[in-house]
């Protein structure tokens, strides 16, 4: 059976016909064609898919689609203004901090909800922030210093 | 109970590509109307950067500006030949296919900048910001887009170029059995700290120096990100990754990424990388690529400073908590090997 859900999508009002124990991830992706977020597993354990619900962090394929009606729902492909990259982006690019770039989308949300809450955080709230986030590419190192600069560029914002 | 600390080293020669039946890359380069250059690969990028490599040596050869040309990673079914990405041989074979294909594509270009002229092409030189003049007379000149243009609508001319790269199939000596398997050999040496808990078996790399003889640095940033991320996956290989831990029983191996292994970013070691630069003479601009060599040193290092440390040798991987214990038991303890003036 499916059911309207409303949500905030990147900050535009966002209706879509989910089947009922759809996956948000599913339905970002499918209903409303946003393939920034990645399927990785399917099963909470890569991080691939995170997107941020009111702000906080969730591995979107564990996500009842249903359980977002009403709330504000980000991904990376809002991410930037129009043609300004958000600090974070600037940061990946310049600190060469993506190679398949698979990882990249949720590592940019997970960041971005750290940042958000604790503008400006240690070497190790970083590590633990994207924890859930697997990488396979990169030996996060130049994960962990691009975030670490996007905090400080934005300080001296 | 103690933790000991262990150095262990090991150095490679990497061969690039590799030759049983011969080994070519093909690329195709062609403007579109406008002066862009498109570079067609039938090769994969999956974050080691032949796309921007690929990009750069085009710009360089064609002599235009590298934010005029673009790569096309195509598919096996629409692009030319290649033999694929494997062998780290895609900066070397394909680089080289690259540079021929913008060769030929870049002498149409200019026997067409100097129909429109009406001087010698061999007159013409580019600046590299898109435009032909003739030498010493740079007033003389046209756009690069001026010229492509033209080529198409009024010369009736395209501006392409077709590049191969073969390494041909190599003779096997009948007496010595002796062979020319590959092209060119890439280098690394890398020495690693760490330390081993006789008590629980668990290896802690601490840090990592090593040197990476790549030819030419053709982009240092990617060849950075490549050495730091292969390192990286090399100590994964070293200590986490298996699909066979040893469970009772294979069904009850792991089946997804919370239980197969792998280092996360709170395990990150500090790596100081040397990137020595000896172009080779057969590359495209001396580059060879890092390639798997970036991963391979790191396993017999690490093996190598467990011995050092506690005096097991193992000869498997992963070395996993459960094998050094098992060999310090039947070592009848730890054994430091000790350091050589330490
Ligand atoms: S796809 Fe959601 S955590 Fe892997
Ligand atoms: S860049 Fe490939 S998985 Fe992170």
């Amino acid at each position: 059976m499916k059911s309207p859900v409303t949500f905030r999508l990147n900050g535009s009002e966002t209706a879509v016909f989910v089947d009922s124990g759809a996956n948000l991830l599913d339905v970002l992706r499918r209903g409303c064609g946003d393939l920034s977020p990645k399927y990785g597993c399917g099963q909470g354990s890569c991080g691939a898919c995170t997107v941020l619900i009111g702000g906080e962090p969730h591995v979107s394929c564990l996500v009842l689609a249903e359980t977002v009606a009403g709330r504000s729902v980000e991904t990376t492909g809002g991410l930037s203004n129009g043609p300004d990259l958000h600090p974070l982006q600037r940061a990946f690019i310049e600190g060469f901090a993506a190679q398949c770039g698979y990882c990249t989308p949720g590592m940019l949300m997970s960041a971005k909800a750290l940042l958000d809450r604790n503008p400006s955080p240690t070497r190790s709230e970083v590590e633990e922030a994207i924890s859930g986030n697997l990488c396979r590419c990169t030996g996060y190192e130049p994960i962990i210093d691009a975030i670490l600069e996007a905090a400080k560029q934005r300080g001296a914002a | 109970m103690a933790i000991h600390h262990g150095r262990g080293f090991a150095s490679i020669n990497y061969p690039i590509g590799m030759n049983l039946g011969g080994d070519p890359s093909q690329a195709l380069v062609h403007s579109t109307p406008d002066g862009k250059f498109k570079v067609t690969l039938s090769s994969i990028d999956l974050g080691q950067g032949i796309k921007s490599v690929g990009r750069q040596l085009a710009a360089e050869t064609l002599g235009v500006p590298v934010e005029d040309v673009f790569v096309d990673t195509a598919d096996s079914d629409t692009g030319p030949h290649d033999m694929g990405s494997f062998a780290s041989r895609g900066t070397h074979r394909m680089g080289n296919a690259i540079i021929r294909a913008a060769t030929e594509a870049r002498a149409q270009l200019l026997e067409a900048a100097a129909e429109e002229l009406e001087v010698d092409a061999s007159d013409l030189v580019t600046d590299g910001r898109g435009n032909i003049h003739v030498r010493g007379a740079p007033s003389r000149s046209i756009s690069v887009e001026a010229t492509a243009t033209a080529a198409q609508f009024n010369q009736g001319r395209t501006l392409a170029g077709r590049g191969i790269f073969l390494v041909p199939l190599s003779e096997v000596d009948s007496v010595t059995g002796e062979m020319t398997p590959v092209s060119s050999f890439a280098h690394a040496a890398l020495i690693i700290d760490l330390t081993v808990d006789d008590e629980t078996g668990e290896v802690e790399v601490q840090n990592i120096n090593s040197a990476y003889e790549v030819g030419r640095a053709l982009n240092p940033r990617l060849v950075e990100q490549q050495l730091i991320g292969g390192a990286w996956m090399g100590v994964s290989h070293a200590l986490y990754e298996t699909t066979e831990p040893n469970y009772p029983e294979r069904s009850h191996g792991p089946i997804d990424f919370n239980h197969y292994l792998q280092p996360g970013p709170g395990d990150t070691v500090p790596h100081h990388i040397s990137v020595l630069e000896r172009p080779a003479p057969d590359a495209p601009f001396g580059g060879k690529g890092p390639g798997e060599m970036c991963a391979n040193p790191v396993l017999p290092a690490i093996a190598n400073a467990v011995f050092n440390a506690v005096g097991v040798e193992c000869d498997s991987l992963p070395i996993t908590p459960e094998k050094v214990l098992r060999g310090i038991r039947a070592n009848g303890g730890a054994r430091p090997q000790g350091r050589p003036g330490a």
